[in-house]
């Protein structure tokens, strides 16, 4: 389980502090939970104090209990937490099998690489060889980036904005990935997401706007509000 | 041959025994081993110089010809030329490479002069690796020099690469090319410590349609120095492309000199260059999976030189 208690994040803005967070404090021990929120409101912010990219200026994130707060990145992701960047990295040189090995923590065989790229859509022979760099289509890199958080099957995984760039596939194919991830892990996934498809699965939402935790509760209790737009205009479009 | 002559033939020629086909291996100066085919005759050169004529037949299709030279005497020097006359129509592949062991206190060179005199539609792969190793404080020299010429229809492709323990290197390389000649150089070049490598390629696209691709991947870490030096001439009318892409790390130093020049309306030339430290994203990606900041670094340089 995930606890996030008091988290405050300010970000220098020119000479004054800008504060991204104020006082955001949350639990994560459903299976599925949603955090979203209008643009810039700080949820990715926030999906980056979890991996432990960002520090908090105040505020604790426990994780089955343990003050994690201090972790490194790298620590963070051997106790076993997952993040799935918005903007997934181009490597030159390292391969799509390279990258699922080194997810999956050991060497893996070509057959085991190709079930994940297949659960993400992908044709998998026409990928394992290829590098992770430009020649890839953005979609493509947000397919293998998921894939990369399926081989290291972690008990809390965040996503960020797994849907952007996803078109070609259907939002149906993405929700069955994160229900086989779960069915196998057992464990929570995080995701940040404007999409109504993917709220729609979740067994929690929070809604964040200018940094604070807005609301809290079911997709019965906070859908039908956000739908209405006037929690999140953004939802509109 | 003992223990470690033969570890350095496996790291430059992958060798673990006598390789099948033709072969002709130099240790401290003197051959220690060589084998002539029916289509690929190796001899002593008939001038004055040190080294190897190597006669490769129209008839070889698909052979290989493994001439590894291998130094462990420390405050050793050479000058050696390999002429490689490849006749119309073959098909070839030959591995090169230079291992030195040097223990001692003085420096160890090897200077290796290939020229190859490729007849029409031939085909050659050419794989050269260097590498160096010792526990003196002797310096590990390499220079070698490629001199590639190729008739019309020709193709060569060059893999060379510079992976560990050369102190200093000049790698220079020369090419010209016939009407519908096609080049390939992948380059790979590793330094740290105090290495200098520099590189010269000088590619001349004389033959109407004639082609060259050049890439050179480079790591430069601790307080190594590289310089790539690059010209592509496009006399006629033709395609070239060029890339270094070189990561820096620490106290390093890369300097990139491309040049094109178009003698030409309608030569069509490329050159694409990127040095830049290893990007901090990339770094956090693999950090996420579970590496340290030291691992996630090895796993994008070898992927990078792979």
């Amino acid at each position: 389980m995930l606890e996030l208690q008091h988290i405050s994040f300010a970000a220098a803005d020119g000479d004054t502090n800008k504060e991204i967070l104020d006082d955001v404090s949350l639990t994560v021990s459903e299976r599925f939970v949603a955090i979203t929120g209008p643009n810039g409101s700080g949820k990715s912010t926030l999906a980056k104090i979890i991996a432990g990219i960002l520090t908090p200026t105040e505020g604790k994130i426990l994780f089955n209990g343990e003050d994690i707060t201090g972790l490194s990145v790298t620590e963070r992701a051997r106790k076993g937490i997952s993040y799935a960047f918005q903007q997934p990295v181009r490597f030159k040189g390292l391969t799509v099998k390279d990258l699922v090995s080194l997810a999956a923590g050991r060497h893996i065989t070509v057959s085991e690489a190709c079930n994940y790229l297949s659960e993400v859509g992908l044709c998998a022979r026409d990928y394992i060889d290829r590098e992770v760099n430009a020649s890839l289509s953005g979609g493509e890199l947000k397919r293998i980036e998921i894939a990369t958080v399926l081989a290291r099957g972690t008990e809390l995984s965040v996503f960020d904005e797994p849907e952007a760039g996803i078109d070609l596939w259907s939002f149906q194919n993405l929700i069955s990935v994160f229900e086989k991830m779960h069915a196998r892990t057992q464990g929570s996934i995080l995701i940040i997401s404007h999409q109504e498809r993917i709220l729609n699965i979740a067994d929690k939402i929070v809604v964040i706007a200018g940094g604070k935790v807005s609301k809290v509760g079911t997709k019965e209790e906070v859908l039908p509000g956000l739908l209405a737009g006037r929690i999140c205009p953004a939802l509109e479009n | 041959m003992d223990e470690l002559e033969k570890m350095l033939l496996v790291q430059i020629a992958d060798l673990h025994k006598v390789p099948d086909g033709a072969y002709n291996i130099r240790k401290n100066g003197e051959a220690d081993g060589r084998r002539s085919t029916p289509h690929i005759r190796i001899e002593q050169r008939k001038d004055k110089k040190s080294g190897i004529d190597i006669f490769i037949s129209s008839e070889t299709q698909g052979e290989s010809v493994h001439i590894p030279v291998v130094i462990t005497e420390t405050d050793y020097r050479e000058t050696v030329y390999n002429d490689f006359y490849v006749e119309d129509g073959a098909d070839v592949l030959i591995i090169a490479g230079c291992g030195i062991h040097n223990c001692g206190q003085a420096t160890s060179e090897h200077s290796g002069v290939h020229t190859f005199h490729v007849g029409k539609n031939a085909k050659v792969k050419y794989v050269e690796k260097h590498y160096a190793s010792g526990d003196g404080n002797g310096e590990n020299v390499m220079n070698p020099t490629t001199d590639i010429r190729l008739a019309e229809g020709a193709r060569l492709e060059m893999e060379t690469t510079q992976i560990k323990g050369v102190d200093s290197t000049v790698r220079t390389t020369r090419a010209q090319l016939a009407a519908g000649a096609e080049l390939v150089i992948r380059e790979k070049i590793y330094t740290h410590g105090k290495q200098f490598a520099k590189t010269d390629f000088s590619v001349a696209l004389d033959g109407e349609g004639a082609g060259a691709d050049v890439v050179s991947r480079s790591v430069a870490a601790q307080s190594s120095r590289q310089e790539f030096y690059l010209r592509i001439d496009g006399n006629g009318k033709c395609h070239g492309h060029s890339e270094c892409d070189a990561i820096i790390m620490d106290d390093a130093n890369v300097v990139a000199i491309p040049a094109l020049a178009a003698n030409s309306v309608d030569a069509e030339l490329i050159h694409e260059a990127a040095i830049g430290k290893i990007a901090g994203e990339q770094l956090l990606k693999l950090m996420t999976l579970g590496l340290t900041e030291q691992e996630a670094e090895e796993q994008i340089i070898k992927g990078f030189l792979s």
